[in-house]
């Protein structure tokens, strides 16, 4: 290995420098978020230390402004429903694709999977034109049918990449044993890439949930969503408030993400099994 | 399709009567089943994300404004030859065109148009609109009089010239000034006036912005990236957890946290002048400086990812091969180990230049006014100049761009994972 220590002061200094600067990135990358949310505990609206007192006033205020609980709610209800869509489309896609081989099947895959590699004011701009062209510019269709879009390829990626695991076998034994194409997918076939499914749900939620630019453009002022909310927030005045949310989404993403983490061990412990 | 199915049934048939031809049937009914199901989600991103692009694309050519408001005076002037004045024919379609668009109160469409080809338009147009307004309709030498009354700028080719320009129902004047390019009075491309010359500068800007978070992503995740391939397995895991937490936290919170980092009376500025180190507040936000270091920031997870995805596939033996034959260390590394992470360092460079490229909320957010990206016009000309034409050209010039190198990027990475077998 690169940093074995076997000869002794020049290669230790080397070591030693070397195991820094990697801790140090890490540190970077969590110290702006550690540094700041406290602040959200502060008693008075100064953005820096020392605070002058714990209180949770900001949360208070946010957890009682119908402005914050309103784009709260917006953002659930665009999220789940545009994650749902998402996951039921990505997943019957990803059934079909590792069902048989078709002409242009490449070029499809690619075609669901472009609306991920494209830059969000392209899709942003080309929506807003589209939305409005139909007539349903600002509304919560137009905000749902473009977040679902933007979930799409993440739960067919993880769907697909659960599917490449998957034992084919098991649904002709299933169909032999009499078994209906239905009753399989639902007692075989969905339990088993389950996992798969729902973290490519989260994958899908967690950018609904964390989405400005789209937002910005395809949704009116009924439909802030909480990003769009916390966005103007930041161009306005940066307030304890918003510090106070930041760290309510912190936690949120923490829940999400230990989910996650929590599939993925299932889906191993199950391939574990199945070899 | 079809046929060579039936083909394919009268040879088996002939073969073996009773096996193969259900077989043929399965397979079909299986492809038809793998179509079934792939249909929806293809339809639906065919529909909501194709055709929006491609509106897009046609957004950036479309011209309308003039066909649509002044039809006859665009029709009198495609015959016009741009060598003299127009006829008095066409003088008085305009004025009959300009009284109706003032009614119709579709003027200032044509006149902000008009004024994109020459400046000085807008407000030509919607004086003469105002003074026509108190004008009886005359003969049309009676009317071209007027005209040339109310403003000598209709006496001028130039003018006239301008409104044909501007009259096809395609045009290449968006896409040409998204590149500092225009037709000019004769129709040749030439390079744009110098106080509409900004967008080559902007995308310059924008990938130069890019390149240097890429590297900053690069340097910082190089040993990170390592650490983690090469760390005792039980350290695996926390370094993951450090990583990915900070990936997981939404953008905005992460940008509003180097906000407050790096305000003038923000945490920063305050240690600093505790410690004793500055005696006055350092304009840190709003800067170049803290968009590289927030986008670098945000982007560093990527990078990181992208790299360890490859070291951990490095074998150690190579590098102890080499050191056992007697290489220093820092030259074993660097001729035997880094040459084998170029894959990754591939992969992830492009993705975070890719991504990058994009940016718009973090730039928006902590940057200055010289700091902003591509993107930031194109919201900017979408929602607050209301010029979708110049939107689209710019968001021709991004997606070009950024589908280049993902074409390249995708080659990449199914190399890498070719190679890998």
């Amino acid at each position: 290995m690169a940093f074995e220590a076997n000869t002794p002061s020049i290669n230790r200094i080397a070591y030693v420098g070397y195991l820094t600067v990697a801790i140090g990135v890490l540190i970077f990358l969590s110290l702006p978020l550690l540094a700041v949310l406290p602040i959200s505990f502060s008693a008075d609206s100064f953005l820096s230390y020392p605070l002058s007192g714990f209180s949770m006033r900001w949360y208070e205020e946010v957890l009682t402004s119908p402005v914050w609980i309103g784009s709260f709610k917006n953002s659930m209800i665009v999220g789940v429903i545009s994650t749902v869509i998402a996951m039921i489309l990505g997943t019957l896609a990803a059934l079909g694709l590792n069902t048989s081989d078709f002409k242009g099947k490449a070029l499809v895959t690619g075609l669901m999977i472009s609306p991920m590699a494209v830059p969000m004011i392209i899709s942003a701009l080309g929506l807003y034109f589209f939305f409005a062209q139909l007539g349903i510019g600002a509304t919560y269709t137009a905000l749902i049918l473009s977040h679902t879009l933007l979930g799409t390829p993440f739960v067919l990626i993880t769907v697909n990449a659960t599917l490449k695991g998957f034992d084919f076998n098991l649904m002709r034994a299933g169909a032999s044993l009499g078994a209906g194409p239905v009753t399989v997918l639902f007692k075989i076939v969905l339990p088993l890439i389950l996992p798969g499914i729902m973290s490519g749900g989260l994958f899908a939620f967690a950018t609904s949930f964390d989405e400005v630019v789209v937002a910005v453009f395809v949704a009116g002022p009924e439909q802030r969503t909480l990003p769009m909310q916390m966005f103007d927030g930041l161009r306005e005045n940066i307030t304890p408030a918003i510090l106070a949310v930041a760290m309510l989404l912190t936690m949120f993403s923490l829940l999400l993400l230990s989910v996650l983490e929590y599939l993925r061990r299932r889906s191993e412990r199950m391939s574990v099994v199945q070899n | 399709m079809s046929s060579k199915l039936v083909n394919n049934e009268l040879e088996s048939e002939s073969i073996d009567q009773s096996s193969k031809m259900p077989r043929d049937r399965s397979q079909w009914l299986k492809k038809l089943k793998a179509v079934a199901l792939v249909a929806p989600l293809f339809l639906f991103t065919l529909s909501v994300f194709v055709v929006p692009v491609i509106m897009l694309l046609v957004r950036s050519v479309d011209n309308p404004e003039l066909q649509s408001t002044w039809p006859k005076t665009v029709n009198a002037l495609q015959q016009w030859e741009a060598k003299a004045l127009p006829d008095a024919k066409t003088f008085s379609l305009l004025v009959i065109e300009i009284k109706q668009s003032r009614v119709d109160k579709t003027l200032f469409k044509v006149s902000k148009r008009l004024n994109y080809e020459l400046s000085g338009m807008r407000s030509l147009i919607n004086r003469t609109g105002r003074k026509l307004a108190r004008i009886e309709l005359a003969t049309p030498e009676v009317l071209k009089k007027q005209l040339l009354k109310i403003d000598p700028r209709w006496g001028e080719i130039h003018t006239w010239q301008a409104i044909k320009r501007a009259s096809p129902v395609i045009t290449s004047h968006y896409l040409l000034a998204a590149t500092d390019l225009r037709l000019n009075d004769a129709g040749e491309v030439v390079a744009a006036s110098e106080y509409q010359a900004i967008y080559i500068d902007i995308l310059l800007r924008t990938l130069w912005i890019a390149f240097v978070v890429t590297i900053l992503c690069l340097i910082l995740g190089f040993p990170l990236a390592h650490l983690m391939a090469n760390a005792p397995s039980r350290w695996t895991g926390w370094l993951m957890i450090g990583l990915l937490l900070p990936f997981w936290t939404s953008l905005l919170v992460r940008t509003s946290a180097w906000m407050v980092l790096l305000q003038k009376n923000g945490v920063l500025n305050s240690i600093l002048l505790d410690i004793g180190v500055i005696s006055e507040p350092l304009a840190l936000l709003y800067e170049r400086s803290a968009t590289f270091i927030a986008m670098t920031h945000l982007l560093l997870p990527f990078m990181v990812l992208s790299l360890y995805s490859v070291m951990k596939s490095i074998s150690p033996v190579y590098m102890r091969a080499a050191l056992s034959l007697g290489a220093h260390p820092v030259v074993a590394f660097i001729k035997v180990y880094i040459p084998q992470t170029l894959p990754g360092v591939a992969a992830g460079g492009l993705l975070c230049f890719i991504l990058a490229l994009g940016y718009y909320i973090t730039p928006a957010l902590v940057g200055g006014a010289d700091d902003q990206m591509l993107s930031y016009f194109i919201a900017y000309y979408t929602n607050q100049a209301i010029n979708w034409g110049m939107a689209s050209a710019l968001g021709v010039v991004l997606l070009l761009i950024s589908g280049l190198l993902f074409v390249v990027y995708i080659r990449l990475s199914n190399s890498n994972s070719l190679d890998k077998r």
